[in-house]
């Protein structure tokens, strides 16, 4: 902000020098962000006598996909991703229901002890996970739900950081609303579902893209409770790719740009409502 | 929060079948007390089951010998963690982790703040820049090792190539004990880029830009203005950064699991990595509980100090 006034004291010729400098700048640095993704994307697309070129190849010199079936033939990548998009979409939709009912009482309900319910939901934000998790994977072997969607989801049912944002949404909405809805007989969990949370929609796909692309991209947890081919989520598939020594580089790649390909998708299409809704939960606290 | 909602209409009942300490407005408290139990159950259950009850059982499993299935066996007391001061390993990995936020947190920080500063100029089509900056908050742990993996590679990789072009040695980046860590603080930076550049950003609009107008009028430029308008401004937002950089740290696992599997010669065992492996390959569990506990009481002493002690130097307006 500064600049665009700065700039426009300047001599015509001096702003326009000015703003390609900054655009070049800006670019270098998008350049220097991008560069480990474009060469992710660039081997990719190699044969493998050209990923051992030297200099290396800076672009595809054509599109193919002949890695891509490579990968998909060397490992079930495709029954990863659906494990990966099914744990992820079972924690999405367990967080939006558990949050938005805890988010509910604590906007609208004013009921003794509400200070010390929200310091509980507090301090999980406090806990790290490596407090927790020796004891959790015992409990989950103990249940049994290792190699299950069960282990893979349950224990992430509940977010504080999602009620807290949601919570920050509800107060927003006028409290005559619900006075006034009440009055009229409307029970509570009718008013949660007809009004508020048509409402407040925007936070909602915040928190839905957010604890999509967190348990998506989750690795030590599924790690430890996964063992079974056919349930590993596509994060440990896609390392174990590596570990094979008859894999190149270019079919490592071609999974890492598949494994990729949900979450950039997501991150495209819902930036704004992320990026809008983490810093409204993260700036105003 | 304003309650204007009386104690309607329940309060009007026959008093018959009412207990005499029950009044109308200790009902009402009562009937709000379990409307909103009902509706925090779900997540309070939930958290009881996964955080608040497994929490004391790694105390309590820190002061237990285990069998190699994790069940408790003999009562410890403190041995375990005498054990573990008397082993190298785990100040090795205290170390290494401590070396780890110093090498990451600052140039996580200084970086994020340089592509923020960017991203926040008015120009035309900088919500792209913005989105680019962005975007490695879509990348997970596992894909961002196995790409810098490849830029890692002695032969094949980019970084050498490029060293070569500007006329340096060739670097052993992860097979080589002294550049292992940094290699993987690098990973890291990357990796950390899209969420502090993100929360940096709206750190930067919500700066109230009459102050930069009176700046500008009192004859403050480009890093006057930065010195004492933005940065002062922007320190709440930077402190919350650099608590949960700072954590995020202390927690490495994912790039070390993919990139080094703790070597080469342990130097990248960081201290999460030594729990993973002491319980999880080593069947110690009580050992590996005794170390999370010290994890969790050292990340809760940072917490501490720097909210009492860096906060008192931050700027709240």
């Amino acid at each position: 902000m500064s600049t665009l006034v700065k700039v426009s004291r300047r001599t015509p010729p001096a702003r326009i020098l000015r703003g390609a400098g900054l655009y070049l700048l800006l670019t270098v640095m998008a350049a220097v962000v991008l560069f480990p993704l474009w060469s992710a994307f660039t081997i990719s697309m190699l044969s493998e006598t050209e990923i051992s070129a030297y200099p290396p190849f800076l672009a595809p010199t054509h599109l193919s996909l002949a890695n891509f079936v490579h990968a998909m033939q060397q490992a079930p990548l495709l029954r990863y991703l659906l494990n990966s998009v099914v744990q992820s979409s079972l924690v999405m939709a367990g967080q939006l229901i558990t949050a938005s009912l805890a988010a509910y009482a604590f906007a609208f309900i004013d009921f003794k002890g509400r200070n010390v319910a929200f310091l509980l939901f507090l301090s999980t934000m406090m806990i790290p996970w490596e407090a927790t998790i020796i004891p959790n994977y015992l409990t989950i072997k103990s249940l049994g739900w290792t190699d299950s969607f069960l282990g893979l989801s349950v224990p992430f049912l509940a977010t504080a950081f999602g009620t807290f944002l949601l919570r920050q949404f509800f107060r927003s909405i006028p409290h005559e609303l619900h006075d006034a809805a009440t009055m009229d007989g409307c029970g509570s969990l009718r008013f949660l579902t007809t009004i508020v949370l048509p409402l407040a929609r925007p936070a909602l796909g915040t928190l839905a893209i957010y604890s999509f692309l967190q348990t998506y991209n989750q690795y030590l947890w599924p790690l430890l409770i996964t063992n079974n081919q056919s349930m590993r989520t596509v994060q440990i598939g896609i390392t174990l790719l590596q570990d094979e020594e008859r894999f190149m580089f270019n079919t490592v790649m071609a999974g890492v740009v598949i494994v990729l390909l949900p979450t950039f998708l997501l991150f495209i299409a819902g930036n704004r409502q992320l990026i809008r809704g983490l810093t409204a939960g993260a700036v105003k606290g | 929060m304003s309650d204007i909602s009386p104690s309607f209409p329940q309060a009007e009942r026959p008093a018959a079948a009412r207990p005499a300490w029950l009044t109308a407005a200790n009902r009402q408290e009562l009937k709000k007390l379990v409307q909103a139990a009902l509706y925090l159950s779900p997540s309070l259950i939930l958290f009881v089951a996964f955080v608040f009850v497994p929490l004391v059982r790694t105390f309590w499993l820190s002061a237990r010998f285990t069998d190699p299935l994790g069940r408790p066996a003999a009562f410890a007391g403190l041995e375990l963690y005498q054990r573990i001061f008397e082993t190298p390993d785990f100040l090795n990995s205290f170390q290494r982790s401590l070396l780890f936020v110093v090498l990451t947190v600052p140039a996580e920080l200084l970086c994020a703040l340089g592509l923020a500063l960017l991203g926040n100029l008015r120009l035309r089509r900088i919500d792209i820049y913005r989105m680019i900056f962005s975007c490695t908050i879509a990348v997970s742990g596992a894909t961002a090792s196995l790409i810098f993996a490849y830029l890692y590679h002695p032969a094949l990789g980019w970084l050498n190539y490029l060293l070569g072009v500007v006329g340096l040695p060739a670097v052993p980046w992860l097979t080589s004990p002294n550049t292992a860590l940094p290699a993987i603080a690098i990973t890291t930076i990357w990796l950390a880029l899209g969420l502090n550049t993100i929360i940096l950003l709206a750190g930067m609009q919500g700066i109230p830009e009459e102050l930069y107008e009176s700046a500008m009028i009192d004859g403050a430029r480009g890093a006057a203005q930065f010195r004492h308008i933005t940065l002062p401004l922007l320190s709440p937002t930077i402190f919350f950064l650099l608590v949960v950089d700072v954590l995020a740290a202390f927690q490495v696992f994912t790039q070390v699991q993919v990139m080094t599997k703790g070597g080469p010669m342990d130097s990248t065992n960081v201290i999460v990595f030594s729990i993973y492996r002491q319980f999880y390959f080593n069947g110690q569990y009580g050992l590996a509980a005794a170390q999370s506990v010290l994890l969790f009481l050292i990340m809760l002493v940072l917490t501490v100090f720097q909210f009492g002690v860096l906060e008192r130097r931050v700027f709240y307006e």
